[in-house]
Parts: C-alpha cells; structure tokens; sequence
C-alpha cells in the first residue's frame, strides 16, 4: 500500500479507538498544565547546566532571557570557603524581588503530571497489548526503505498532505513521529523528572547516573520538552492542512469523515 | 462453545497479585496527611507525599559526594535574619554579638524531657559529616559539606513519646515549618552546624540549620532555634510555608 497523497484511502484504516480518544485528550490538558507551568518554573532560574550541581556561582551552559532576573545576577562579592581547595565561592543573594512562582508553577506541575500518569499506563499497555503500536504506530521496514522515505519526506515539504482518514493508515514520516514521541521523548522526560527528585533519586540512585548528574537531567528534560513542543507544533499544522473538522471528530465522537 | 468460567485463571492471578499489592501499599499510606485547604494545587501535593510513603523505600540514602565534587554554594533567602526588625531578629543580633555562646535549641512538645541544647550540647551527641546535594525549588543546586547531629540523635536524648507525629521547627527569622517522622528519622537528616569543615556561616543558616536532604531545599530551614514534636499536623500559622503556597512536602 502507498502512502502519497494520489492514493487517498480515508476507508482503509480503522477509526481511532475510543481508548486512544480518552488518553489522548487527557494528555493535551495535563501537557498544556506541564508546558506553562514547566515554563514558570524556568523563569525562576532560566539557567541551564551540565553535571552534578549548578547555580548563579557557576557557569551556565545556556540562559535563556524569558523572565525578569535575565542577566541580572544580584549577588554581594563572592568569597571562598575557608580551606576548600579549588574555586569553591559562596556569595549572598541581594537581590530581593526575584521572580519566583514556584509556589503554584512546582505543584500544579506535578498534579498535571499525576494525571498523565495512569492514562499514560492505559495507553501504553493497550498500545502494546493489542498490537496497536506493532500494527499502527511503529514504521515497518517497508515504511523506512529509501524511496517511500524519500517520497513521504518530498510530499510534505511541498505540503501535499493526505486528507484525514479519522484514524490510522499513518504514513512514514507520521509513524516516526508518533514512534519517537511515545518511545523516545515522553520516557525521556519522564526519567528526567524523577531524576530532579531527591526523595526518587535516593531511592534510585542510577538515576542520576545515566543521565550524568541533576543539572544534566534538568537540561535533558528541557530538550525533551522542546523536542516535544516541536512535535505539537506540527501535529496542529497536519492537522488543520489535513482537514481539522474532521480530524477533531475522529479524535473526539470517533468514525470516519 | 467453550464454557468458561466466572474468572479465569489469569484474572485470578492478576486480581490476587493487585489486591495484595494494594493492601501492603494501604499499609505503608500515612496517617495524616497535610491540610489542602480545599485547594486542588495542595491535594496534588499530598497525593505526590502519599505515593511517594507508599511506593519509596523509606530510608533510603541520599547520594553522598566526594570532596572534589564540593561547588560554589549561593546564599539565598535570609542571609542574616538580625537585619530583621522583629523581636526574634533582635535575639539573632544579641546571640550574634555574644559568638552564638548563649545559643540555645529548645526541644518541646510530645517529648519525655523538654529541654534545651547548646551549641556544646549539640556538638557532644554522635556527629555525621556528609557530603550531599541542595536542590533548590528555583532550579539550582550545589554540592556542600554538612556536619552536625542526627535530628534523630536529639529527639530521643529529648525522650520523643510514642504519640509523637510530626516535628514543626521554627527559625530566627520567622520561618515555621514541619516534617513527619519518616523523615526526622532518616538518617541523613541533621541539624547541622558545620558547613565546608569550619563553622556554618551565616549567611548559610548559622549558626545551626537543618538539613533534610531527600526534600527540596527550602525544607532544610535555617537558623533554626526551636523544635516542637507534635502529636497532630501543625500548619505553623500565619507564619507556616504551607499558608504561603508552598507544599509541604517536597520529596520531587
């Protein structure tokens, strides 16, 4: 079977499954949740490291100037600890209006998180289960060879886009994407989280290590949540160029346009 | 057609293996748990406090560093709590102004000897260095070196009673939080008066702070003088985080 946009076949696939109807509307509120309040709590400290610790004192890999202490370092003069070798400063924060809404952004954070966290099982053991991912998701080889590649890669830069099905019947590039996000950067994002949790990571102390230290994860976890702000951002262009009335009631009521 | 039973077998196995999962679980929930003064953000946060007792081995340590792996540590927060105009930043200045020597850590609440502990009291209980990990809320961290008394080692010199639950600590300036026991007992919590082998400055909470290590930083209260076992969840007032947005718990 092709995958062009000459070889319509809105009538091939199966219609979304009312299980991934569920999950998938629960997981764009609590993504939604995740994304701002992931978001206010950059700004609190827009600064991003790599290894074990990081902080003002220290050299950032990247600073990002999304909030009002961009640049702004606000320390008294740095001084060394007494009798520690090497440049290990401390300095006083003088600074006193700092912007910090972590108070609500930390904890509405983790109840989104909370909320994607069973829809998430349901999803994933249905997925996997009923041969929805083997059958649907995950690319075939037929999927990868060189020239349907090449084909699915030249209809979307010349945004020949398939009409909506209502379901799957996903294409090559299509498949990738939804393969990488659930296999790649949604348990990426997740393990990076708990990586940034002292309570998780006593317990699971390799958790810091594969991800080389809690600075690390924290910057790991911020490229998973831009790969996946990417990863939506095209999903909603697919979807409005495919026909959104019609995708959004596939995804919704079910059945087919 | 096959007749099958009400159950098959490996519904049964599956229900068996749930249901006693659940009930080991069920036993390991907390008690108590915190007030979410009917705000959704706070029954999340005690929800997160509740899995993280029922599924987290609960003495777990904290990944200990080694002294090459010390870094530059920011002082954030109060950084000298006798610039408080307050009556209990004016004892700050007083004790300041006497090296701390009239210091003392009052020990009260649902404890057999109510009482109180100098610096010198403190520093004559079992002493534990270690070299560990704050994390901050904002996004920072930093790697330091803490020496001082096990909290676990002063509540029972203290006789810490049976019906004890909670231990609420309040600094000098004015900060008022609480932990449970889980975590007053964990090994690595301490109330430390030393920071980098030499004396906790100031600016880092002296001359005595806490440090609960499996928590985000801002449970690990500075300046700390008074501790008061309760039997009950003390939300510590006006004056307590929890009043102010914070949760309470803090373990991710």
């Amino acid at each position: 079977m092709t995958h062009g946009p000459n070889s319509p076949s809105p009538e091939s696939g199966p219609e979304h499954p009312r299980w991934v109807r569920l999950t998938h509307w629960i997981a764009t509120v609590s993504l939604l949740a995740l994304a701002v309040s992931g978001f206010v709590i950059l700004m609190a400290h827009p600064r991003l490291y790599w290894g074990k610790a990081g902080n003002d004192l220290m050299p950032a890999l990247i600073e990002f100037p999304i909030s009002p202490d961009f640049a702004q370092i606000g320390y008294a003069d740095r001084t060394p600890f007494a009798g520690v070798p090497g440049n290990v400063m401390t300095a006083s924060r003088t600074k006193e209006d700092f912007f910090n809404q972590n108070g609500w952004a930390r904890s509405l954070h983790f109840l989104a998180g909370w909320a994607l966290v069973f829809p998430g099982i349901v999803y994933l053991l249905t997925g996997l289960s009923g041969g929805h991912f083997r059958t649907h998701v995950v690319p075939r080889s037929a999927d990868l060879a060189p020239p349907a590649l090449r084909r699915d890669v030249a209809d979307h830069l010349r945004f020949r886009i398939r009409p909506a099905s209502g379901g799957p019947d996903y294409g090559p590039l299509q498949k990738l994407a939804y393969t990488m996000v659930i296999f790649l950067a949604a348990p990426l994002i997740v393990l990076t989280g708990l990586a940034m949790a002292p309570a998780v990571t006593a317990a699971v102390p390799w958790l810091l290590d594969i991800f080389g230290g809690h600075q690390s994860a924290r910057t790991i976890h911020f490229l998973a949540f831009a790969l996946l702000v990417g990863f939506v951002l095209v999903h909603l262009l697919m979807v409005a160029v495919s026909g959104f009335g019609r995708q959004i009631r596939g995804m919704t009521v079910g059945g087919r346009p | 057609m096959n007749r099958v039973g009400l159950i098959t077998r490996r519904q049964a196995i599956v229900a068996g293996v749930a249901s006693a999962g659940g009930l080991i679980l069920a036993r390991r929930l907390p008690g108590d748990l915190p007030p979410s003064y009917g705000n959704i953000l706070r029954m999340g946060d005690s929800f997160t406090y509740a899995a993280h007792r029922a599924l987290l081995p609960r003495h777990a340590l904290v990944r200990e560093y080694l002294a090459s792996d010390l870094t530059s540590f920011p002082a954030t927060g109060t950084t000298d709590p006798g610039m408080k105009d307050t009556p209990l930043g004016e004892a700050y200045r007083r004790l300041k102004a006497g090296t701390f020597a009239d210091w003392r850590l009052t020990v009260e609440g649902q404890v057999a000897r109510p009482q109180s502990f100098s610096l010198n009291d403190l520093k004559r209980l079992p002493a534990r260095t270690q070299i560990t990990r704050h994390t901050c809320e904002e996004g920072w961290s930093a790697i330091g070196q803490w020496t001082g008394v096990p909290l676990r080692a002063v509540l029972e010199a203290a006789g810490i009673l049976p019906t004890a639950r909670f231990v609420k600590y309040l600094a000098f300036d004015g900060q008022v939080d609480s932990i449970d026991l889980v975590d007053a007992f964990h090994p690595q919590t301490m109330l430390a008066y030393g920071m980098n082998g030499r004396e906790l400055p100031i600016p880092h909470g002296g001359p005595v702070r806490l440090r609960i290590e499996n928590q985000i930083g801002y449970k690990s209260q500075k300046y700390t003088y008074r501790l008061v076992v309760t039997d009950h969840f003390d939300d510590g007032g006006a004056d307590g985080n929890i009043q102010h947005g914070w949760a309470w718990y803090n373990g991710l």
